[in-house]
């Protein structure tokens, strides 16, 4: 799960972990209120104006309808004007970023419609670092990386200047180990009272994965202040979905309006969907098996729509949903239902497939590929039903069945 | 011959709720021997199983069974009770690292967690606790282990199996069925099947079980089914290059994946620009295994890796 800038900054200030003091606002009227404050509090007249999506690069991202405007805007009026004229410009930003569409490296060409903006007080920059805690699969443990290169993405660093990542790897049983923070401040170069601020921040980040069961943590750029402060100018956090349930605080930050519709509606009912950009609505059993079908349809010569797994145990019920969800979108020309029938058997999804269509009714073409459990039976249903269902031999041929089907 | 389990294993069961009573159930009408379950909150009671088996009317078996199986406080009353050196695991996610480390201190040889949704940090601490063990942990988020006509442990249908010539080894559960289905139509069949799930981090990994059938005098060939995200299957590649002495075919799921998006499996996620299956299915074609342009073509790839009949 991801969440917002903001609310990762809000979990790491309840940690103690330095970050610019800043507030979160949804119309013209709360941004330019939250100019005044901020100022007097920090007794620091530049101010930031911040986007806030789930999508990185917003720096770098241009608005569709302003194409001169990007995602993070840095408003030094206040330094010669006062608060005044900061709350001026904040006006004119805010009027622009919000209800406007922010497209990023990260958004795909369409963007994302910007509800929400961080205004955060000005940071005076000495240095720009990278820090991050993340799961290592090579050695199944989360590990520490840390690089000089603040600012750039750090695909990009290790693409081309790999030596300078640097690595540490937390033993689960100990935890992130003092020289090991150590380490990582000496190789980011780090002397003095940054060194030892360094040393904090990187402990504190490591505590926080452990205790909020982050995917990641990702700070880029962390800065050294002119000040040697240490502090977290950007903040991504993601969370491992499977211990969720035991993070009611962050789950309570999950922003839907982010997320696709259908997607949502789908894990409501216990459906892994994903939405693609083809043509061929797809509904199997099994993730390896969806992601295989996504794939062999692609391979004969057409475009997946979707990617939906319906379960080891599909019920009638999700069947129909599943089905609801893939026809409504316009894209879908056909479907093509793949099951291998292990424990749950073939006469119970085609029964399912049958009752779903009667019940939603279908303008499009079906192909139907059963195997495994009960697989007589189950073409049996679907033949005997009268509906204008065609069958499949196997995986292969349903997918050039339904690209004819869907060509004509 | 086969690979972790045979005719003889003795199987416990941890977690005998719902789940854990419907497949216990199929394994023994399958064959295998379950010799108990471990459930805190019922110990001292017992389940009793009975039905047809799955081979009734073949001669020389069973065609009935009726088992009542005797329920455990912990891990280590049930082997000293029943003799038993495997384990599968029911247990809800929650408490399944929990279970599978229970296990491992208990000695035995292998572990089997079926149970999908275990916290990741879960299992770093659990798979961190196996490195001082002697036990071997497959799972979790997977199908389980079989040896076709000896021993099933797990979920998948017993009877698409056919006792045979290849290993089977998998992340995904219904690809390893449409695997084995295709192997025993084509008439090789498997000496063993192994799913080792769909997790980031996992027991049991591709290289553990090439090495295993290079290893087995039965297993004659094998055939491993990745998917998008991380790197086992690069590394399992330079693994086959250097040791490998029997045939391998392949198939990667995932070539249509969107990057960063999670394609139901934990694991399945492009990150980074990594984990793709171009990478990968380039890797397996560099290590000399014969790769599957579709799923459909999984058992031709098989047959084609194993070469003309006589070689």
């Amino acid at each position: 799960m991801k969440i917002h800038e903001f609310q990762a900054k809000e979990l790491m200030r309840a940690r103690g972990i330095p970050v610019p003091d800043g507030r979160a606002v949804t119309s013209v009227a709360e941004a330019i209120g939250a100019v005044a404050p901020l100022i007097e509090s920090t007794g620091n007249p530049v101010v930031v104006v911040k986007a806030q999506i789930h999508a990185g690069g917003r720096g770098k991202g241009r608005y569709l309808e302003h194409p001169d405007l990007g995602g993070v805007n840095v408003v030094t009026a206040g330094t010669d004007g006062g608060v005044e004229a900061a709350e001026r410009e904040v006006r004119k930003l805010a009027d622009r970023m919000l209800g406007a569409t922010l497209v990023t490296v990260q958004t795909g060409p369409e963007g994302k419609p910007v509800r929400r903006l961080y205004i955060e007080q000005g940071v005076d920059i000495a240095r720009e670092i990278y820090v991050s805690v993340l799961l290592d699969r090579a050695t199944s443990r989360n590990i520490v990386m840390a690089s000089t290169e603040g600012g750039t993405e750090i695909e990009v660093v290790a693409a081309e200047t790999p030596e300078k990542i640097l690595k540490v790897e937390i033993d689960p049983g100990f935890g992130l180990l003092d020289f090991q923070a150590r380490e990582l401040a000496y190789g980011l170069g780090l002397e003095g009272e940054a060194f030892k601020n360094g040393i904090r921040f990187i402990k504190a980040i490591a505590k926080a994965a452990d205790e909020l069961d982050t995917d990641l943590i990702e700070i880029n750029p962390l800065v050294v202040t002119g000040d040697s402060q240490v502090i977290a100018l950007d903040g991504k956090m993601g969370f491992e979905s499977n211990a969720l349930y035991r993070h009611p605080e962050v789950q309570a930050m999950r922003d839907l309006s982010e997320e696709d519709a259908a997607e949502i509606e789908a894990s409501g009912h216990d459906l892994s969907f994903i939405k693609l950009d083809g043509t061929i609505g797809c509904m199997v059993n099994g993730a390896g098996l969806a992601m295989a079908t996504m794939d062999v349809i692609k391979y004969v010569g057409g475009e997946p729509a979707n990617f939906l797994d319906v379960g080891g145990g599909a019920e009638k019920e999700q069947v129909a949903a599943a089905f609801k969800i893939i026809t409504r979108d316009p894209n879908v020309k056909g479907i093509f239902v793949n099951i291998f029938g292990g424990i749950m058997k073939c006469d119970t999804i085609a029964q399912g497939v049958v009752d779903a269509v009667a019940e939603v009714g279908l303008d499009m073409p079906l192909v139907v590929r059963l195997e495994g459990t009960n697989v007589e039976l189950g073409k049996r249903i679907l033949d005997e039903s009268e509906l204008n269902i065609v069958s499949a031999a196997d995986m292969k041929d349903g997918a050039q069945k339904i690209l004819e089907a869907t060509r004509s | 011959m086969s690979v972790l389990i045979d005719n003889d294993t003795k199987v416990i069961v941890q977690g005998m709720g719902k789940t854990g009573r419907f497949h216990t159930d199929k394994a023994i009408a399958y064959g295998t021997r379950m010799v108990g379950a471990v459930h805190p909150s019922r110990a001292g009671e017992t389940e009793l199983f009975e039905g047809d088996t799955d081979h009734s009317g073949v001669p020389g078996r069973p065609d009935s069974y009726s088992v009542e199986i005797p329920i455990f406080r912990t891990v280590k009353e049930a082997i000293a009770a029943t003799g038993a050196t495997v384990s599968v695991i029911y247990v809800p996610p929650p408490f399944a690292a929990d279970a599978i480390m229970e296990a491992a201190d208990a000695d035995l040889a292998l572990v089997v967690c079926v149970t999908e949704g275990i916290p990741v940090a879960d299992m770093v601490k659990a798979k961190s606790y196996l490195q001082s063990r002697s036990c071997r942990l497959v799972g979790p988020n997977c199908p389980g282990v079989i040896t076709p006509r000896e021993c099933k442990i797990g979920i998948m249908p017993g009877y698409i199996h056919e006792a045979g010539r290849i290993g089977v080894v998998s992340r995904s559960g219904t690809l390893t069925y449409e695997a084995v289905h295709q192997l025993t139509q084509v008439g090789l069949g498997q000496t063993t099947a192994i799913g080792i799930g769909g997790d980031p981090v996992n027991g049991t990994d591709f290289i553990d079980c090439l090495r295993m059938f290079n290893d087995d005098p039965a297993t004659e060939g094998v055939i491993m089914i990745g998917e998008i995200g991380g790197t086992a299957e690069e590394e399992a590649a330079a693994w086959i290059t250097a040791n490998m002495t029997k045939p391998v075919a392949g198939f990667i799921a995932g070539t249509t994946a969107p990057p960063g998006k999670r394609m139901g499996h934990a694991g399945a996620i492009i990150s980074g620009g990594k984990g793709t299956a171009a990478d990968k299915i380039a890797a397996f074609q560099a290590a000399g295994v014969v790769v599957a342009p579709t799923p459909t073509d999984m058992g031709a790839a098989m047959l084609e890796a194993m070469g003309p009949p006589g070689n």
